[in-house]
């Protein structure tokens, strides 16, 4: 630990509010009126598909794009108008983004040169953030000669090293192998913690946005679909769209009447969303649904694929409903195609919504 | 973009367009004014394109000249580089070397030096202009390369030729009817660029003493500049014709891969 | 698998496939070493065959050293000026979007008028600016100006102004697709860390832009410095520049006193140009840690 390590200061974040944004681009909307707002040293990342307009969001913040209308207030200021090279925000892009002319240490200091601070003072800071993100050593390199992730760890010190008042990263793992996907991305959260600053993560990963978010806002079309804590995300998602994108979900058919659902004949409790009575469709995670060999079972397996710790069963109901298990691979030894079986429902909570 | 850049653009873009207009304006004008300031037009310097017996010798001698050496690039080159990717992939760096070579000797140099070589040449083929076939495959052999190592470039040689002989066919084969068809659009570029060039050529020409047709539209501009004009201006327009269906070639392969 | 008997019969089917190589190499030995070997040798030979350095020397004689330098001056500001103008125009280019028509068009046509060197580029001028040329004769009526100022365009000057003409386009054919090179990403990254317009321009574009443009303006000088034909039709009197002067050492018997001094000016620009390949490789290499 360096001495000028920040301390614990969560206060040194910002908060930031979008308010009202609406993008047009042409007859396409790429905002329409989205509002999110990101407490002082909050992580939060946005999820979507492409085009959904979460990159144009960061990309407003950042100054880098005008919306059409609506504000974006940094710290109570209104930044709205403020070109992008007044705003003091650290940005990490997808891949690409080092100066290749620089070695490592000056892209580092590239802000701060531009803020004029003395070479000495910009070098140290430079290396100091390098030692943050583990790149100490290859100060003196230049981009082509680092690796993919090597490369958006030094994106990240450069982006971190003018304390910026807001961090945006812009899908940053997109461009990355599996491995270091996950590796970088736990970092990124380590360092978000130690330095504290508000944060706005972009990406179409569900996992990375949820590994690493304090909260998480599913976009879709322009608007926010629900922003919540991951796990809130996971067990209570507000609208079939964010439980698809969330989870992989099965949809069964279910009737409900006083606030629980019969699905697959267990009664299970439906969360805040669903519809209050009547006939309709249960989104189901896979981990919810279990599945075990037995002659008289009611459902044949359809196909196993087997992932490591985990495997997938297939099955096909009686009644005409595909589903999908996930469980323990201990649990689906022995399961072959055409095999019956009992197919069983656990106890979560499940949205239900009109068929 | 703000309204005096834009105003600066305007203005710059004009300056380019009048700088590079103006001289081909001017050949025009020049090429179809009426004979010893009289006023009026006459296209007397261009029906001269035709019926000067010597003008007309010479184009069809460059016509011929540039078919010639199409071929012989093709001829030569190609199966060449086909062959280094498939057979002797070692010798990619020597051969990529010499081809370009040319471009960092001048053409005036091999000019020079060439001199003892075609005395054996005209000694053993007779002395025709098409005997310039040799040199101006040397000349365009650094465009033609690029041209046909892009294409091949694109494909994968290797698996096509090993699929073409797990099949039975022969290398001759491979190569005619399996290779050529996948490189024919950069063949045929090279190709271009080849008839291109030697249209133009006029070092090796005028000092090997061949009448070919820039050869000639220099001897005549000593007499009769409005017919010199005229063919510059009619072969600039010719390659340039050459020039600009290469380029939707090059459009065209991009949009279809 | 016993290999020993067979071991030379393989050791000569794996010489086979370079056997396909011959006529290539036959080729290019004849029609381009062999000639280039030439001027190197001939360079070294007096007018009976024997070792000399006599051309060499004659290439020290004023006469050869001033073509040296126009050719020099003739390359090196076509070189300079077309590089620049050729840059600002790959620039309004560039910007102008990568779908433009401005772009289709402008890149069209310096295809075609880079390669546009030569006899009908010589023709073009004289029928523009030549006595009678175009523009001499509608600005000798009004507003009276006398541009041909008695044959500047068939000398120095003149070659200068005409060799413009294909450098300007050859330089937007080379350096557009370095413009292109830049990243939107660099230019964001920049201003997000703070930097206006101009230090963009000048912390990250022109650095990344100065190795292109260097080797971009050497392949310039390299290509206006080999240039013959423009200069031949275009020059009535004296020899300016050195391919000319090859010219006349090749059609005159003797000039300067040496028989050989055609080989040994030969040699010279051989010597220039390998000087200019060098200079751009050493460019290449200083620059190969950060580019790609």
């Amino acid at each position: 630990m360096t001495t000028a390590a920040p301390d614990t200061s969560t206060e040194r974040g910002v908060a930031v509010h979008l308010q009202d944004l609406t993008r047009t681009y042409g007859a396409t909307r790429a905002l329409d009126g989205l509002d999110l707002s990101i407490e002082p040293g909050e992580l939060v990342a946005l999820l979507g598909p492409s085009g959904c307009g979460k990159t144009t969001a960061l990309r407003i913040l950042a100054g880098l794009d005008v919306a059409t209308s609506g504000q974006v207030l940094v710290g109570g200021r209104d930044l709205t108008r403020v070109p992008a090279n007044k705003r003091d925000m650290g940005m990490v892009f997808q891949a690409y983004s080092l100066f290749p002319h620089l070695t490592v240490a000056d892209n580092v200091a590239f802000g701060l040169r531009l803020r004029r601070t003395s070479t000495s003072a910009r070098r140290a800071r430079a290396l100091e953030m390098l030692e943050l993100v583990g790149l100490g050593q290859h100060a003196s390199r230049y981009a082509a000669e680092l690796s993919g992730g090597q490369q958006q760890r030094v994106a990240l010190a450069r982006a971190l090293a003018i304390e910026p008042s807001v961090l945006l990263l812009d899908e940053p793992l997109s461009a990355l192998d599996a491995k270091v996907r996950v590796q970088l991305r736990d970092e990124i959260r380590r360092i978000q913690l130690e330095v504290g600053t508000t944060t706005l993560f972009v990406t179409h990963d569900q996992e990375e946005a949820l590994a690493v978010a304090d909260r998480v806002g599913v976009m879709n079309a322009g608007r926010l679909e629900q922003i919540a804590p991951p796990v809130d995300l996971y067990e209570r998602p507000a609208t079939p769209f964010v439980a698809e994108f969330v989870g992989l979900h099965n949809k069964v058919a279910a009737t409900v009447s006083g606030g629980t659902a019969t699905v697959l004949g267990a009664s299970v409790p439906v969360i805040d969303g669903s519809i209050t009575s009547g006939a309709g469709v249960a989104m189901v995670r896979p981990e919810s649904v279990s599945v075990s060999a037995s002659p008289t079972g009611t459902a044949s397996v359809v196909s196993v694929g087997f992932l490591g710790p985990i495997s997938r069963v297939h099955v096909q109901t009686e009644a005409g409903d595909a589903l999908m298990a996930q469980l323990p691979s201990a649990l689906a030894v022995g399961l072959a195609p055409q095999d019956r079986v009992d197919v069983s429902i656990a106890g979560t909570p499940v949205l239900v919504v009109a068929g | 973009m703000s309204l005096p850049a834009r105003i600066g653009r305007g203005i710059a873009l004009t300056l380019f367009a009048i700088y590079f207009a103006l001289p081909l304006l001017s050949m025009l004008d020049f090429s179809t004014r009426a004979k010893g300031g009289a006023e009026g037009r006459t296209g007397e310097a261009w029906a001269n394109l035709f019926q000067d017996e010597d003008l007309r010798n010479a184009i069809i001698m460059s016509l011929l000249l540039a078919l010639f050496t199409a071929v012989a690039m093709v001829v030569l080159l190609v199966p060449t580089m086909i062959w280094v990717r498939l057979r002797v992939p070692g010798a990619t760096r020597v051969i990529e070397f010499l081809c370009l070579l040319p471009l960092t000797i001048p053409a005036i140099v091999i000019v020079v030096g060439i001199a003892n070589v075609y005395s054996w040449v005209t000694y053993l083929l007779g002395d025709s202009a098409l005997t310039l076939t040799f040199a101006y495959v040397v000349l365009v052999l650094p465009y033609a390369y690029r041209s046909i190592d892009t294409a091949l470039s694109a494909i994968d040689v290797r698996t096509l030729a090993e699929a073409a002989r797990s099949l039975g066919a022969g290398w001759t084969r491979v190569i005619v009817t399996v290779v050529l068809p996948n490189i024919a659009q950069g063949v045929l570029g090279a190709a271009f660029v080849a008839v291109a060039l030697v249209l133009g050529e006029y070092v090796f020409a005028s000092l090997l003493h061949f009448d070919t047709l820039p050869v000639e539209i220099a001897l005549l501009g000593k007499s009769d500049a409005s017919t010199s004009v005229a063919a510059s201006l009619a072969s600039l327009v010719f390659v340039s014709v050459l020039l600009i269906g290469l380029s939707f070639l090059h459009r065209n392969r991009r949009s279809s891969s | 698998m016993s290999s020993t008997h067979a071991s030379g019969g393989r050791r000569l089917a794996a010489a086979a496939p370079a056997l396909g190589l011959v006529p290539f190499l036959l080729f290019i030995g004849i029609f381009l070493v062999v000639p280039t070997v030439t001027v190197v040798a001939t360079s070294f030979q007096g007018a009976d065959g024997g070792l000399t350095l006599d051309n060499i020397r004659a290439l020290g004689s004023e006469a050869a050293l001033t073509t040296l330098w126009h050719s020099i001056i003739l390359a090196g500001s076509t070189a300079i000026i077309g590089g620049a103008l050729g840059a600002l125009l790959a620039w309004l280019v560039v910007s102008a979007g990568p779908t433009s028509r401005l772009r289709r068009v402008t890149l069209a046509v310096s295809g075609v008028l880079a390669q546009f060197g030569g006899v009908p580029l010589a023709f073009a001028f004289i029928a523009t600016l030549g006595f009678s040329g175009v523009l001499t004769e509608a600005l000798r009526s009004w507003p009276g100006v006398d541009i041909w100022g008695g044959g500047w365009l068939f000398g120095l000057k003149g070659l200068i102004v005409v060799y413009c003409y294909f450098q300007i386009p050859l330089m937007v054919l080379v350096f557009v697709p370095a413009l292109d090179g830049l990243r939107v990403q660099w230019r964001e990254a920049a201003v997000n860390l703070g930097a206006s317009r101009w230090q963009y321009w000048r912390h990250v574009a022109v650095p990344l832009l100065t190795p292109a443009f260097l080797g971009s303006v050497l392949l310039l000088f390299a290509n206006a410095f080999a240039a013959y034909a423009t200069a031949a039709v275009l020059v009535s009197q004296g020899n300016p520049i050195t391919p000319l002067l090859i010219r006349s050492a090749l059609t005159s018997e003797v000039l300067l006193g040496q028989a050989n001094l055609g080989f040994a000016l030969a040699l010279e620009m051989i010597v220039v140009v390998a000087v200019v390949m060098t200079l751009y490789a050493l460019l290449l290499r200083r620059t190969s840690r950060w580019m790609r």
